[in-house]
């Protein structure tokens, strides 16, 4: 009687997979060293306690506005003594606020445009744009967002105790939308999930092509191996590793920077399972026809790359057109980030990570069916 | 083994196979790597297949091994075909291909468990392996590190380990330095001895083929010309001898016999006229007084029994040492 698992052939392989991996020490640091140095570096750079500068961008309602003649930087100029001038290369003015409890804050209003804002909001730079009309001071800002939120408020402080009866401009608030408080909050469950998807299709995507054009998958199928123990037992050890690197960068935010788990640890493992079958499928698919490892490299940088670029990885995909938002969210890596991202921050469950979970179960399943029925052994 | 009749039992059998495939992206260009073979493989029978690069050697080899399917024709082996046997056949053939990389950062010895367990053999078959292709001082080097003819002796002891029936090398020792070719001839005639395999090998050396194997088969352009072993082949086209020689004072080329009944060829890398004379007695004294006739004269002149090679150049028109300079 056919055995369904040959337990002795199914440990040999995983346990050939696993040393494959430990003793290459490139795998190791790309794996599980650069992902740690990468959230030390972009963690001390934007965590670390020092005055606190919160820059502005100061636009005009129409385009004709020439640089300084803002009227509300002309406000701040007579009315507070404190602000300078910023160098030639920036149009605008610094204010420094000293308080003994809550330490130095450094405001830097920049004249600028919409455009040039809307790209240093997109990089962080600003939380808060202040339009400056003739009528009204407009502040947008994301409303959920404490940096914008404590900007504008000291802000709006700051105008509202040296307003005098002439003063004549409103304010109005107008609310921007943008994911993240903490930036490496934002970041390592992003970075997580770009982990697993990196880890999986290069892992085994590449794996898979570089054992196709060195001839050992025919050379592999030319005995009583079954096919599917071989594919099984590189998932198995890729999903393996990936917890491991995973569950090390955690620890490491955990203990660096403080980074919790708000929502459901059983949903996180929901979703890292879904992630891990989903870009498992999707290097399957990737990796079963060519036995070309040049091709393959490009084939996988073009799946990855995009994906990297739009899933919100490093800066939330909400800035976006809206056209290609709704689209960019049905990415694996979006659901998979949206996903783990939702249970680090905004403390979601099970119910809430629902829908991603299925949609890459889905994924990996439908890529891994199509992958092996077109799948090239030789 | 005998079979009951007292014949030994064919392990391999080949019936009218053909396999073609496309040509470049045009689906109506197709090239026939194998046209309408018939082959038999017998029990403990060492076979070479000879033939140039394109033959169809590989393809055979691979349909053989049911990597490949036939277009039409079947398949034997030992009496079953590939279709629902896989698992069975497999467990009774070794390979060695003729260049496999293995798994860089496994030794020899784990690389051989690994593919012990494919066969659900046990542990201790692979330290027999590792001293049957003398590769002990090597069992803990990663394979990435291994020589050209360690890896290949890796190989062949993968082909070794589940003791198959049936053993298919792909030209096991191309690329090989003399030494390393000899230490695997070595091997392979170890288990001509001690065992009951039956070998099929492809080869571009034609030492290789006579040293291994007491069976020859000649395959160009998809069609098996010769067959038969080392002695039959010889006898059937050998009645006679093969000579050798150049002209003095003259520039040879390739059309001085052209036009007369000598079949005589003008062999580059010798730089030497090449013939094969069924009666050298009676033919003999014509050559030469056709040469009289052109007013040159003979020099450097050889006769010799000829050889395998002699018959696959007159079969094919080349050398099947040229592969070998080509590649």
């Amino acid at each position: 009687m056919k055995k369904i698992i040959r337990t002795r052939q199914f440990s040999a392989l995983l346990n050939s997979h696993a040393k494959e991996i430990l003793r290459q020490p490139a795998v190791l640091f790309w794996g599980i060293l650069f992902p740690l140095l990468m959230t030390l570096g972009l963690g001390i750079a934007f965590t670390q306690s020092r005055d606190i500068i919160r820059k502005v961008a100061v636009i005009g309602n129409d385009s004709g506005q020439e640089a300084g003649s803002f009227k509300f930087l002309k406000f701040m100029r007579e009315k507070t003594q404190k602000i300078k001038a910023l160098d030639k290369k920036h149009n605008g003015y610094q204010l420094t606020v000293k308080d003994e409890k809550l330490g130095t804050s450094v405001y830097i209003f920049e004249e600028t445009t919409w455009s040039e804002a809307a790209i240093l909001l997109k990089r962080g730079e600003i939380n808060l744009i202040i339009e400056d009309s003739s009528e009204d001071i407009k502040y947008h800002f994301d409303p959920v967002n404490p940096e914008g939120l404590i900007t504008y408020l000291n802000i709006s402080l700051i105008i509202n105790s040296k307003r005098s009866a002439e003063d004549t401009q409103h304010e109005k608030i107008e609310p921007l939308t943008l994911q993240g408080t903490r930036y490496i909050d934002f970041f390592v469950p992003g970075l997580l999930s770009m982990g697993i998807m990196m880890s999986s299709v290069w892992g085994l995507g590449y794996n898979i092509i570089e054992k196709r054009s060195r001839k050992l998958l025919r050379r592999m199928i030319a005995t009583p191996m079954k096919k599917s123990h071989f594919l099984i037992s590189l998932m198995t050890i890729r999903t393996a590793m990936n917890f491991i690197e995973g569950g090390l960068l955690f620890i490491f935010a955990y203990l660096v920077f403080g980074i919790i788990i708000q929502g459901s640890v059983l949903a996180l493992l929901f979703i890292f399972i879904a992630g891990n079958i989903a870009f498992a499928g999707v290097a399957v698919f990737t990796a079963s026809r060519t036995a070309n490892t040049e091709v393959g490299n490009g084939l996988i940088n073009a799946v990855t790359t995009p994906m990297i670029v739009l899933s919100g990885i490093f800066f939330s995909y909400q800035n976006f057109p809206d056209w290609a938002v709704s689209f960019i969210r049905l990415l694996p890596l979006s659901l998979l980030a949206d996903g783990v991202r939702a249970i680090f921050i905004e403390g979601a469950g099970l119910r809430e990570i629902a829908v991603p979970f299925l949609v890459l179960l889905a994924t990996g399943i439908v890529c891994f069916s199509i992958g092996l029925k077109i799948f090239k052994w030789h | 083994m005998n079979n009951s009749s007292g014949r030994l039992n064919s392990v391999i059998e080949v019936k009218e196979v053909y396999k073609s495939f496309r040509k470049g992206k045009d689906p109506g260009k197709t090239v026939e790597a194998v046209k309408g073979v018939n082959l038999q493989i017998m029990e403990g029978q060492f076979a070479a297949l000879l033939g140039p690069n394109g033959a169809g050697k590989t393809t055979l080899v691979e349909m053989i091994e049911g990597i490949q399917k036939p277009d039409r024709g079947e398949i034997c082996v030992t009496g079953k075909k590939w279709k629902g046997h896989e698992d069975e056949l497999h467990k009774i053939i070794g390979l060695s291909l003729q260049e496999t990389h293995f798994i860089d950062k496994l030794n020899v010895e784990e690389t051989l468990k690994l593919f012990g367990s494919f066969y659900e053999l046990h542990k201790n078959r692979a330290n027999e392996v590792i001293n049957l292709v003398d590769l002990e001082e090597k069992r803990k080097s990663f394979t990435v590190n291994l020589s050209g003819g360690q890896r290949q002796k890796l190989a062949i002891g993968i082909a070794l380990l589940n003791t198959p029936k049936i053993l298919l090398l792909d030209e096991p020792t191309t690329g090989l330095d003399p030494n390393a070719r000899r230490e695997i001839w070595s091997i392979l005639l170890n288990l001509k001895e001690q065992f009951n395999t039956s070998l099929i090998l492809t080869t571009h050396y034609m030492e290789e083929a006579e040293q291994l194997c007491d069976y020859i088969i000649i395959i160009h352009k998809g069609e098996i010309l010769r067959e038969g072993t080392t002695m039959q082949l010889l006898e059937e086209e050998h009645a006679g001898k093969r000579i050798e020689f150049a002209l003095q004072n003259y520039k040879q080329d390739d059309n001085l016999f052209t036009g007369s009944k000598f079949n005589i060829q003008w062999d580059r890398s010798k730089e030497k006229y090449t013939a094969s004379f069924k009666n050298l007695e009676t033919e003999l004294p014509d050559l030469f007084n056709f040469i009289k006739t052109k007013g040159l004269q003979i020099k450097n002149f050889e006769s010799r029994r000829k050889t395998l090679d002699d018959l696959f150049i007159s079969l094919t028109g080349r050398h099947l040492d040229e592969e070998n300079n080509q590649n």
